[in-house]
């Protein structure tokens, strides 16, 4: 019985970067250019037959490991240590790339009762990944919503719109940049 | 597609008369929209031929909250999300952090968590039933049904303390144990339930406005609903038969006998049908779960069953007076009930970095008082591995999944939620086109459309 990944790694050596599968949640990480094909793939293939798009989402990972340092209290003059991290042996192999974006898929199949998870990075200065609008019909909303979130374009998506901010919104809130107390003024009915 | 006002065309008929198509808007403030929610439609006569569907009107930036705050203060954001099934959510949460951070939680707190999250998805569902069918003239319906739900909302109230925003599963366990008196007001609440969906059943299924208006409305085949990503009782009404707790059994639904209802037309219809019967089999769920449920502590420990209300316990502490306390139970008031120490290994994780002490402890010793310490104040908290995972809960409208990434500090890095009722949402123009005006009631009604967990 061969994992998920190895057959998608077998029949896209060129495409798969890299693989993990931390916490039973098998992963692959795509190169933009195999998406669409490895898509079509795992859906179609008999032995994978993910015939459900479950989630598509991004991560912005930017910011990744560089928050602030953690607090200490010290108004007593006794730093308190932060609580140890809780122990990992067999530890995560980080995020996908150095690009700033990973755009995050999760596959099922009804049939084989498995899920997938395809990471595929995307770089700040063109980020733009093949829309899967033709493949599943789900996957209209969940790229507007990333395009409105993220900022990051489908090509060949048919209505790429904002979907949960309103037109005139400038920015993308999800991105680690966009800060978490800014206000925008609201806009009125437009006519 | 965005509909333009330019696109309305007249056409010249034989007869001499010109029909010009009509460009409808309801919503966003509609009382058929339950919540906030704007359709767009052009009609050709009484027929509806394209639909814009816009959402958005009650986004809160869950998800870029939850990167702000530790994990446990996420909680009650999600309470936020559908918030007719506030339990289902939280419990989501909670696994997948769970999941996270490689903690495993006692066998009684699956069993209270399930409990629970079956308790919020027949209210739920009976919300869903009893506002479609007042929509479409019911009235009587929805009134019975809510004196269900009620039942069901104050059951909710006896465990967690509040009826809505109710924040009950914590990360490693959940607030406190079932009350003491606890199976027999649920099997009371459950014979009322029963009842109720015998008069709706008798009510609605023969009466001919309902059933015309449901029978062959909002049809989607099961092929159409899985390439949107529908789940939960609408794909089911279309005949596929996936649910999270049979497919990818999480806590204990492996061990518990129960049915997956599924239709055969996928129209209005089978999804009222469906969701009258997964009430039925959420109880039934529940019944099994008391019965195979380990014990919780049968009293408090007699050698350290001195109760002093937790106020008192405080002041004699920072008195120093350790040997009024020593031994002590702490009565924390009733919204903490079944949190006390006793409590706690059957409800809540052995992981002490990663769960808030007994009361006890937090009031009555530096140790207690440190754990504490340490897990609530800003930038101390749960400090998880670096890692993403994804986990997925069955809503009460379908997979409810979580995607956490962390990057080994007291919050996480990104929260994604699936919200199972967005991909309903963006199927809304297939389920439209080719129906009348009036069917998109029921269609919308079916749908059970929840503007929290849509927007976020």
């Amino acid at each position: 019985m061969t994992t998920l990944i190895e057959r998608v790694a077998s029949r896209f050596p060129d495409a798969v970067a890299s693989s993990h599968a931390w916490r039973g949640d098998e992963t692959v990480v795509l190169r933009r250019e195999g998406l669409i094909e490895a898509a079509r793939f795992v859906k179609e293939d008999p032995d994978l037959a993910m015939n459900f798009l479950m989630d598509l989402s991004a991560v912005d990972y930017s910011a990744f490991g560089k928050g602030p340092a953690p607090a200490f209290f010290s108004s007593s003059g006794v730093a308190v240590r932060p609580t140890p991290n809780i122990p990992d042996e067999d530890p995560w192999p980080g995020p996908p790339s150095s690009e700033r974006f990973a755009v995050v898929y999760h596959f099922f199949s009804t049939t084989h009762k498995h899920r997938l998870r395809f990471v595929v990075p995307v770089g700040e200065d063109e980020p733009e990944v093949d829309s899967l609008v033709t493949l599943w019909p789900g996957a209209n909303w969940l790229e507007r919503e990333v395009w409105d979130l993220f900022g990051i374009r489908f090509k060949g998506h048919p209505d790429l719109r904002r979907i949960l901010m309103y037109e005139e919104f400038e920015g993308h809130p999800l991105r680690k940049d966009y800060p978490v107390n800014k206000r925008q003024p609201l806009i009125g009915p437009v006519n | 597609m965005p509909i333009e006002q330019s696109t309305t065309t007249t056409t010249l008929h034989e007869s001499g008369l010109a029909t010009k198509d009509m460009l409808l808007n309801i919503g966003p403030a509609h009382p058929a929209m339950h919540g906030i929610v704007r359709i767009i439609a052009r009609l050709e006569g009484e027929e509806i031929e394209e639909v814009d569907v816009e959402i958005g009107y009650l986004h809160r930036g869950f998800e870029k909250m939850s990167e702000n705050v530790d994990y446990n203060g996420v909680i009650p954001y999600t309470d936020r999300l559908n918030y007719v099934s506030p339990l289902i959510n939280n419990m989501g949460y909670c696994m997948t952090v769970e999941k996270l951070l490689g903690i495993t939680v006692p066998e009684r707190c699956h069993y209270v968590r399930v409990i629970v999250s079956e308790i919020s998805r027949i209210s739920d569902h009976l919300t869903c039933v009893g506002a479609t069918a007042m929509e479409l003239g019911a009235f009587t319906v929805f009134l019975y049904m809510i004196k269900a739900r009620e039942f069901l909302w104050e059951l909710v109230e006896k465990v967690t303390g509040a009826r809505l925003t109710v924040s009950y599963c914590r990360v490693g366990g959940v607030k406190g144990d079932l009350p003491d008196e606890f199976v027999e007001p649920c099997r009371a609440a459950f014979k009322e339930t029963r009842k109720v969906l015998d008069e709706a059943r008798g009510l609605l299924e023969r009466n001919r406005i309902f059933t015309d208006r449901m029978n062959g409305t909002g049809i989607i085949s099961a092929e159409d609903a899985i390439g949107y990503g529908i789940t939960g009782p609408f794909l089911r009404a279309s005949g596929s038969d996936y649910d999270v707790r049979k497919d990818c059994p999480y806590a204990i639904y492996d061990r518990i006998d129960f049915d997956v209802p599924i239709g055969s037309e996928g129209d209005n219809m089978d999804r009222f049908l469906v969701r009258m019967e997964e009430m039925e089999q959420s109880m039934r769920i529940v019944e099994a779960a008391f019965e195979q449920m380990p014990p919780g502590p049968v009293m408090v420990d007699p050698g350290t069953g001195r109760p002093i209300p937790a106020a008192e316990m405080v002041d004699l502490a920072k008195m120093g007076n350790i040997a009024a306390i020593t031994g002590g139970c702490a009565i924390a008031g009733p919204t903490l009930e079944g949190s006390s120490r006793a409590h706690y290994p059957s409800t809540a994780t052995d992981e002490k970095r990663a769960f808030l002490p007994p009361k006890e402890d937090a009031y009555g010793n530096i140790e207690g008082l440190m754990q504490q310490f340490k897990l609530v104040m800003m930038g101390h908290g749960i400090r998880g591995p670096l890692g993403e995972v994804y986990f997925a809960v069955e809503g009460a409208n379908g997979e409810l999944g979580f995607y956490v990434v962390s990057d080994g500090r007291g919050h996480a890095y990104r929260v994604r939620v699936r919200p199972p009722c967005f991909a309903i949402m963006s199927a809304l123009p297939e389920l439209l086109v080719g129906d009348m005006v009036a069917d998109i009631i029921p269609t919308f009604g079916s749908v059970n459309m929840i503007g929290g967990e849509l927007d976020r």
